[in-house]
């Protein structure tokens, strides 16, 4: 369907509910395509290829709220849709800060935000491209002694947003991501790794042949892996890992989390909570990254906010809800699948980079763990307490030595954030939320005894 | 039943006729296999957050997924759609893709076999929503009932129909009509100024809403939740380093899943990626251990008729007196691996292609009974709930996270410890465990396993067992 004719849909379906007595309604519309192949040892194993869309819908019958959605965007199915979530609005409760945004909050970005590139490639294109970049592994060393292959994918949709206060928006995005996981032996144990890439299309990849050695480099360095005794130690995330920490301040700094009284950031506004050289911002108006988009999920329109500065809380990220619960406004963090109601997302989040390279870090830390990944969901952001499965490279005078495996890293985020003790100066976007190499000091490890 | 007195038959008025065309246009370019799933599912769901009813939603998705396999290569196509002409577009796209010189056609549909494991005869998404209310509603006042250092309470109730066709070019043709119910309860409890800490509980399964009565009534969960919060307020730093570890019975069981489950999926096996691949007669585990993965417990969460490629589901022995008796296959690893399906091919909807997975994996209750195991430790860790766990197949190395655990001295349960991940590596865990207890239990109805995507309800289960090495992530020396 044309981006005109889903807007019309969105439109309409916002005017049924009204008719049908909704005192207030939004709509979220979206119709996507996607590709994906995947070889494996130089030989296509999977392509999956489809169109898909689909329809939410909110209603509001006074302070009472119900949603519904549906795959059909046929006018009866829109038409059930809208029934459906006025039959079972009926059953909720008056809440009091239920409720959209008002009209004067409403808008949306009115610059290109680069987020739709048309998908140019072939099939055959693609294939060979996933194909380069595992073959790109598998030469690397023989030590590479098998894969789980490689793949390509890709990915364009329309969504389109309207409600009963005025609000109608669309936009259209692409994205494309190329990996490669290749598995290498040493002895009876084998290990595997991955590289990837991300663009909004294929011309923003790195190339098949980067991809695949940097998978293999990874996979190759955590042959021979042992424990390390337990001890306290020094970490060093590298920036794949490090981005998981932003990941858990975001949970911290949501309204949801605030007004619930969930969060190890609780009442801690405008306090030092991060070592002074910390500055986290959510901006989602940077052109082509993949946290960026025109409007949030409320119609709200994203601004840059500072969320940390110099180690000061500075924000909470909101929705209108949450904004509304806490006395404040909304931040424009409105993010929602088709149905439901709204919760709390975020654009570009990424933690500020630094001065020193990685490799000045790793000679600063003089001894301790680099951190390559980590398992498991060992973090509660209500009480901050942090563990969990890591494996890496030991650093010893400055340099990294032997592969590390099977041991966790536990901690709690109150300490953690206040002990960075050095940040680097590698910020990549690669997904929306982003930071640097970060060392962070006083760090639980559990190995051997 | 027949196709036409079933739901697709009677809501979509598809025939056989119809599927018959659309695995010929799946079939047209050459291949050695191909299928169809059709799905029609129904959702619901309410919640309570500070006593108030805030949100409910309810919807429908549909679709169709094709799939023709040629070799190891699988094309696949779905549509949302189920106008013939979009189901024949699919058929071609996946078709296409696979593209094969290989020639097979399209034997007649046979009605496969299948179970009758959850005979629910009004499905929880037929009953009247004011029903279905009164369960968070519930819940929300006997947490706050009990104590007050609760300080709130979320409450959720969800449920699911499911009806499915699948047809597939060698004949095998079935239906299944799949419900599904879960009502979760998660409650925060402080002292005082104290840190806040979390409780949760929550129960389900392929059930009718009189499931949700006596242990599983939203009352009971709801005093569970609470009581696991108000433990935590006394929690003392988990220990770091190796320790004996035990853990209670049901749902400490996803160590199962995540230390051997995973990792004997044939999908690892085939290509040679798992730390168990090639291992079949070799000792994995303690002889103590015996561990299987049944789909065909009545009523179960990870239970199913059948699974999504058709085929019936089974009870496997996947490990029997520690040793590696087999792995779990869907229909591809099977036929190129020589074996027959086990039932185990899984998808999470019409968008996905399958692939091997657990039903509800346990292990087989041992002798000792549950309190000797305990008395048994000098120095230990015994571990009552967990939250969840992941792992590296390739490796073996897995992680899960205790969220209900106890320092255990001379042979005695003490102080509570905080939340902290236990490590280890899979074939090389399993040979540890030195006690199995006589008290098998499964768990409640929870869990939720992912896979490359892929998200499907599965279940676990356990007896108390004795683990004499582990690597507990805790922080107190």
């Amino acid at each position: 369907m044309t981006e005109t004719e889903l807007r019309i849909i969105a439109a309409n379906a916002v005017q049924q509910a009204l008719f049908s007595g909704a005192t207030d309604a939004e709509c979220t519309l979206s119709d996507g395509s996607e590709f994906s192949v995947s070889v494996r040892l130089g030989e296509v194993e999977k392509i999956k290829e489809a169109d898909s869309c689909g329809a939410g819908i909110r209603v509001l019958l006074g302070q009472k709220q119900g949603s519904s959605y549906t795959s059909d965007l046929s006018p009866e199915g829109i038409e059930q849709m809208v029934a459906s979530a006025i039959d079972i609005a009926r059953i909720t409760e008056t809440d009091p800060h239920a409720g959209l945004p008002d009209a004067s909050e409403l808008g949306q970005l009115e610059i290109d935000l680069g987020l739709y590139s048309p998908d140019t490639l072939s099939t055959a294109e693609k294939i060979d491209i996933a194909k380069r970049a595992e073959a790109a592994a598998l030469a690397v060393d023989p030590r590479i002694t098998n894969s789980d292959g490689a793949s390509f994918d890709s990915h364009s949709g329309t969504r389109v947003f309207a409600n009963s206060r005025g609000f109608l928006g669309s936009y259209r995005s692409s994205s494309c991501s190329l990996s490669a996981v290749p598995v290498a032996k040493s002895g009876d144990r084998m290990e595997r790794d991955y590289w990837y890439s991300i663009g909004r299309d294929h011309s923003q990849l790195e190339a098949p042949e980067l991809v695949g050695r940097l998978a293999a480099e990874r996979v190759l360095r955590r042959l021979g892996a042992r424990k390390v005794p337990t001890q306290q130690a020094t970490i060093v995330l590298e920036p794949r890992v490090a981005r998981s920490i932003v990941g858990h301040v975001f949970s911290a700094v949501t309204g949801d989390a605030i007004y619930r009284k969930s969060s190890f950031l609780l009442d801690k506004l405008n306090h030092l909570v991060a070592h002074p050289s910390v500055t986290l911002v959510d901006d989602p108006n940077i052109p082509g990254l993949f946290g960026s988009s025109p409007f949030d999920d409320e119609g709200v329109p994203g601004r840059r906010n500072l969320v940390i500065e110099n180690g000061f809380l500075k924000t909470y990220l909101l929705h209108t809800y949450t904004a509304r619960k806490l006395g404040l406004a909304t931040t424009g963090n409105a993010s929602r699948g088709l149905t439901g109601s709204p919760g709390t997302g975020h654009g570009n989040l990424y933690l500020e980079a630094g001065s020193m390279t990685p490799e000045e870090i790793i000679r600063a830390v003089g001894t301790g763990l680099y951190v390559t990944e980590l398992i498991g969901q060992g973090v509660n952001t209500v009480t901050g307490d942090y563990s969990r499965g890591a494996t890496g490279l030991w650093i010893e005078n400055g340099e990294l030595t032997f592969p590390v495996s099977e041991i966790t890293i536990a901690g709690n985020l109150t300490q953690m954030l206040e002990n960075i003790l050095h940040i680097g100066n590698d910020l990549e976007f690669r997904g929306s939320t982003s930071a640097p190499t970060l060392a962070i000091g006083g760090m639980t490890i559990s190995g051997a005894q | 039943m027949g196709l036409s007195s079933s739901f697709f038959g009677q809501k979509f008025g598809i025939s056989e006729r119809d599927l018959d065309r659309y695995l010929g246009e799946a079939l047209s370019r050459g291949a050695d296999y191909a299928d169809l799933y059709f799905e029609y599912l129904a959702t619901s769901s309410i919640s309570i957050d500070e006593s108030i009813v805030k949100s409910a939603t309810q919807g429908v998705s549909l679709g169709v997924g094709v799939r023709v396999i040629s070799g190891e290569r699988t094309g696949y196509a779905y549509s949302d759609d189920l106008s013939p002409a979009k189901i024949l577009k699919a058929a071609a796209t996946a078709a296409c893709i696979a593209d094969s010189p290989s020639k097979v056609d399209t034997v007649g549909l046979t009605s496969s076999l299948k179970h009758d494991l959850y005979p629910v005869l009004r499905a929880p998404i037929d009953q009247p929503l004011e029903e279905r209310v009164l369960f968070v509603k519930r819940a929300d006042a006997a947490a706050r009932a009990k104590d007050a250092r609760v300080i709130q309470v979320q409450a959720s109730y969800a449920d699911s129909l499911r009806h499915v066709l699948i047809a597939t070019s060698d004949g095998k043709l079935s239906f299944d009509r799949q419900p599904m119910a879960r009502l979760n309860v998660s409650i925060l409890a402080r002292e005082g100024e104290g840190t806040p800490q979390q409780g949760y509980s929550g129960g389900g399964g392929r059930v009718g809403l009189d499931f949700f009565t006596g242990s599983n009534s939203p009352e009971a969960y709801a005093l569970e939740a609470v009581r696991q919060a108000i433990v935590q307020l006394s929690a003392v730093e988990a220990p770091a380093g190796e320790s004996v570890v035990v853990l209670g019975p049901g749902w400490p069981g996803v160590l199962l899943h995540e230390a051997v489950g995973h990792g004997l999926e044939a999908d690892f096996n085939r290509k040679g990626t798992s730390a168990f691949s090639g291992r079949i007669g070799q000792k994995v585990a303690s002889e103590l251990c015996t561990v299987i993965d049944d789909g065909t417990i009545d009523s179960r969460r990870g239970s199913l008729n059948v699974d999504d490629e058709a085929n019936p589901t089974r009870q496997n022995i996947l490990i029997e007196n520690g040793i590696l008796r087999g792995y779990l296959t869907d229909h591809l690893s099977a036929r190129l691996t020589g074996s027959q399906s086990t039932g185990s091919g899984r998808r999470e909807n019409y968008q996905h292609i399958p692939m091997p997975r657990m039903t509800n994996t346990f292990m087989l209750a041992g002798s000792s009974d549950p309190e000797e195991i305990i008395r048994s430790v000098p120095k230990g860790i015994y571990c009552a709930n967990f939250g969840g766990g992941q792992v590296d197949i390739t490796s073996g190395n897995f992680v899960f996270s205790a969220s209900e655990s106890y320092l255990i001295e001379n042979g005695k349960l003490t102080r509570p410890v905080r939340g902290a991940t236990l490590i280890g590596n899979g074939p090389e865990a399993m040979q540890y465990i030195s006690m199995v207890g006589n008290d098998l239990k499964l768990d409640q109805g929870i869990g939720i396993c992912g896979k490359e995507g892929q998200s499907v309800p599965v279940g676990v289960g356990i007896p108390t067992v004795r683990i004499d090495k582990m690597t507990v992530g805790g922080t107190a020396r």
